[in-house]
């Protein structure tokens, strides 16, 4: 199962990074969508499937699930939310702004003299 | 704090004061103030020639930081006495000279004389530390008050350009030389140079060694402007006069002479040691000389003069080593060397400070110092015109004055090196003559074209800004007083040998000092008819020869491109430096943030990948694994299918929907994967999101509707395949080789039992772990301020953000 998820994430990743390298604002900003989604899984996967009861305790089973890497992508899939959301509102609004969503165009004036 | 210590920081705590005695006392020159401090220190350090005579030291230790083994340590020997009564004897001279020279109601007192007892309080610290960072300290401070000095006359490009020269050499030489100190201290373990001296034995096999020499003469090499570095000097020329004759003839470019001295102990005795200083120093002593005479400034002329002594007297420290080799029977034989270098640079002093002096004095009273200019001012000026004739036939050598003492030690210390028979010295060794003598016939014709361009031959007053006359006698006082101690050295060397020079040799040539404790030393002007008196003869002859026929043999200077010339190297080299950083930065900050991606992920590639085969990280093993069961197999399937969609859409609303069903996807995964918390929320938000895509989607711009296709880059597509690739292998390899057991055992076996709760994943969150959650809070509320921020403060055009 591992394995299988190891390659899945994998695929996630290297579509994330295809998405970021593009032109296009809003593709960067799925890609790094994408790319969040593949650290949670490989989170996950890292913290074993074995298989066993939800990590509630009245399930009274023998094994439970890790519930520390389930702790601990809850807290990245919100903060992940929060910056993802921000993202594009900054999107949005540079948009409004400068009128244009095209990274190429959105160079940076980092130049000096 | 002693008095000592106090004597040394004495010139900066009166730097402080400066600028108020200047506010203050508008009517009086601010340099009648500052003239009280070097007179006193001068009688100062006199009194200590008493103790030097007999072979007593004072050592004086000031904590600074003794956790580093870093103390502000003051030693008196003769060689830090020496030059503790040269700064401070020839800083009266100078502060004197200034007064004169420097208008109270158009220059910026204030500024030069603090600059000038910043320099000087840090030569004092210079020559009289003991421990190598306090001595690197202070040396920095003389590169720096150098540096504000020559740049005095801030609004001319010419000064600035000097500065920032003498800057960047200077300080590269500097920095080198704290490399070799650190050297020294991994070697020792110490940062005191006598404890160094007494541990060299032990050292001379280490490896850091030989560098550590090469690289302290780096930093006695820029500081006294020797070949290839002496090109800081003469741009260093811009400085006001008093400062040329302070800094760049007396004081600061002999700090390397000195540092040279002050390291013989340590360092000579080695072949490396006697053929770098030696060979530069005779190098630099004829290079100097020869371009001098090309000079039409006079302070041209000094300067490359400056450069041309220092030479002599570092090739003269150098042969001076090799005494330490030789078992000769009479140690004196070659320790004339020493005492020429030591002799030679008091000499030099009074001389070369006489003589800007006295060319401040020509410039002040004619507005010029080219010398093609001048002319005919024997009768105008004839008190200057004495003093620059005693001043200018010392330098070249001739008797009645020091000069000739000095350099007929020269030679006889350079027609030793024909018998010397270490360090494969047969080979090259009648290069050292050969080139000293040379050098000294090009020291004459450029001494006699400073005297007799200048003052004898036509009188042009056409030329001239303005009427000359002799100059008034405060500005005369200091040369004056400089050219009678050219005479007095002269005729009554003595006084000079036993007090201060033979405590100087015993401080730079310790080992031979033998049982006495000290050497004997006699200076007499007349050796007999030797070799040396008869190549002085030479060298007057061809001088006079070389003088007279000056006009037909200059077109040689022309010979030599300028374009090869050691400046215009320098120049091209700042100028290519520029320009190579400025192409490389163009090169490769492109200002296209898919390209720093690119970087920042091409890089991930490389090290994770070369670590991964380096180390044998990689494994495999299916020994953890869990089976595959048909439900995730098929979801797996749904989400690269979804993945694969994102990738391949040609219109961005598939696009946003393709994620929509991959982070649904993830949410199934949740629910297999036994996380109810996680599906719950992975659904809502991923809801929520694609919302937000969608109104993105929904503002963009009309042209950017029409959906085109995906622009294809074959290097992006390998980056995110290496990436993809990287990640796989990594996770697999972890997932192959756990070593320790989870810990959370502990959270299933105390959720209920202490924190009273049934989730596990809650309590984790708000129990075991509540400060994430705090924080996670925290980012939540920071985004939606942030977005709050973004969409309702907006900068209307023309108002500043």
């Amino acid at each position: 199962m591992e394995v299988l998820m190891s390659i899945v994430v994998g695929i996630l990743f290297s579509a994330a990074v295809y998405l970021m390298l593009s032109k296009s604002l809003l593709r960067i900003i799925i890609g790094t969508g994408l790319l969040s989604h593949g650290a949670h899984l490989l989170i996950l996967t890292m913290g074993g499937l074995k298989k066993g009861a939800a990590p509630l305790l009245g399930e009274h089973a023998e094994v439970y699930v890790d519930p520390l890497p389930q702790a601990l992508i809850l807290t990245a899939i919100v903060i992940s939310f929060g910056v993802t959301s921000f993202f594009l509102v900054l999107a949005y609004r540079s948009y409004q702004e400068l009128g244009t969503d095209d990274m190429d165009q959105l160079r940076g004036t980092d130049q000096y003299e | 704090m002693t008095l000592l210590h106090l004597a040394i920081l004495s010139p900066f705590l009166l730097a402080i004061l400066i600028p108020f005695l200047y506010k203050f006392f508008r009517r009086i020159h601010t340099g009648w103030f500052v003239l009280l401090l070097p007179t006193i220190l001068f009688i100062y350090f006199i009194q200590f020639i008493e103790d030097t005579m007999h072979g007593h030291t004072i050592l004086q230790t000031m904590e600074w930081i003794p956790s580093l083994g870093i103390n502000f340590t003051a030693y008196i020997d003769g060689l830090g006495l020496l030059f503790a009564l040269l700064i401070s004897g020839i800083g009266v001279l100078v502060v004197l000279y200034s007064i004169y020279y420097l208008s109270k109601e158009k220059e910026q007192l204030n500024t030069f004389y603090t600059y000038l007892l910043m320099f000087m309080g840090a030569m004092l610290g210079v020559v009289l530390s003991d421990n190598l960072i306090v001595l690197y300290t202070f040396w920095e401070f003389t590169s720096l008050s150098s540096f504000l000095l020559i740049g005095y006359w801030y609004k001319r490009e010419k000064s600035r350009y000097g500065a920032q020269k003498s800057m960047l050499i200077t300080i590269f030489g500097g920095l080198l030389m704290l490399g070799s100190f650190i050297m020294l201290y991994i070697m020792t373990n110490t940062f005191s140079i006598r404890e160094i001296i007494s541990q060299v034995p032990q050292i001379t096999d280490h490896p850091l060694f030989v560098p550590a020499l090469i690289l302290v003469l780096f930093g006695a090499f820029t500081k006294s402007a020797q070949f290839p570095f002496y090109i800081w000097l003469p741009d260093a020329m811009e400085a006001p006069t008093p400062v040329s004759a302070y800094l760049h003839s007396a004081t600061m470019v002999k700090a390397g002479i000195y540092l040279v001295a002050r390291f013989s102990p340590i360092f000579a005795g080695t072949p490396e040691w006697f053929w770098i200083v030696s060979t530069f120093g005779i190098f630099t002593m004829f290079w100097g000389s020869f371009n001098a005479v090309k000079q039409t400034d006079l302070k041209g002329i000094l300067a490359f003069s400056t450069v041309s002594q220092l030479g002599m007297i570092m090739s003269m420290f150098g042969i001076g080593s090799a005494a330490l080799v030789l078992d000769s029977i009479d140690n004196s034989y070659y320790t004339v060397a020493t005492l020429a270098a030591i002799f030679h640079l008091i000499n030099h002093a009074t001389f070369k400070g006489s003589l800007f002096m006295v060319v401040g004095i020509i410039d002040h009273e004619t507005g010029t110092r080219d010398i093609r200019k001048l002319g005919g001012l024997m009768s105008l000026m004839p008190i200057t015109f004495t003093i620059s004739i005693i001043g200018a036939f010392s330098m070249a050598g001739l008797p009645p004055f020091n000069g000739f003492l000095s350099k007929e030690m020269f030679f006889t210390s350079m027609i030793r090196v024909l018998e010397m028979d270490v360090f494969n010295i047969e080979t090259i060794g009648l290069l050292f003559p050969i080139l000293a003598w040379v050098g000294s016939i090009f020291t004459f014709i450029y001494s006699m074209v400073l005297v007799f361009k200048t003052f004898t031959g036509k009188y042009q007053p056409e030329k001239l800004e303005k009427k000359p006359h002799e100059a008034p006698i405060g500005m005369l006082i200091s040369p004056i007083i400089l050219a009678s101690l050219v005479l007095i050295f002269f005729f009554f060397p003595n006084i000079l040998a036993y007090t201060i020079i033979e405590p100087a040799m015993a401080s730079v040539i310790p080992a031979l000092l033998g049982d006495e404790g000290h050497f004997h030393v006699h200076i007499y002007p007349w050796h007999g008819f030797t070799v040396e008196l008869f190549m002085t003869i030479g060298v007057i002859a061809l001088g006079v020869i070389g003088y007279l026929s000056l006009t037909k043999w200059r077109s040689v200077y022309g010979l030599f491109p300028k374009k090869l010339t050691l400046n215009k190297g320098y120049d091209a080299a700042l100028v290519q430096l520029d320009k190579s950083s400025y192409r490389l930065t163009r090169f490769y900050m492109t200002g296209f943030i898919r390209d720093y991606l690119a970087y920042i992920f091409t890089f991930f590639i490389l090290i994770l990948g070369t670590s991964l085969i380096l180390t044998g990280g990689f494994s495999f093993s299916l020994a953890h694994t869990a089976p595959v069961g048909i439900y995730e197999a098929v979801l797996a399937i749904v989400m690269v299918l979804g993945t694969i969609t994102v990738l391949f859409s040609k219109s961005r609303l598939t696009a946003i929907i393709a994620l929509g069903s991959v982070g649904y996807s993830l949410s199934l995964f949740f629910v297999l994967f036994r996380a109810p918390d996680l599906a719950l929320t992975q659904l809502c938000v991923e809801t929520v999101s694609v919302a937000l895509f969608l109104l993105c989607f929904y503002h963009l711009p009309e042209f950017k509707k029409k959906e085109k296709k995906l622009h294809f880059k074959l290097t992006n597509l390998i980056i995110s395949l290496g990436v993809g690739a990287i990640v796989t292998l990594i996770a697999l390899s972890a997932n192959s080789q756990r070593v320790t057991e989870t810990i959370s055992t502990y959270f299933v076996e105390n959720s209920y039992k202490l924190a009273g709760g049934k989730n596990m994943v809650n309590v984790i969150l708000v129990d075991f772990r509540g400060f994430d959650t705090l924080f996670e809070i925290t980012v939540l509320g920071i985004a939606a301020l942030g977005i709050f921020g973004m969409i309702r403060l907006k900068v209307r055009k023309g108002e500043e953000g």
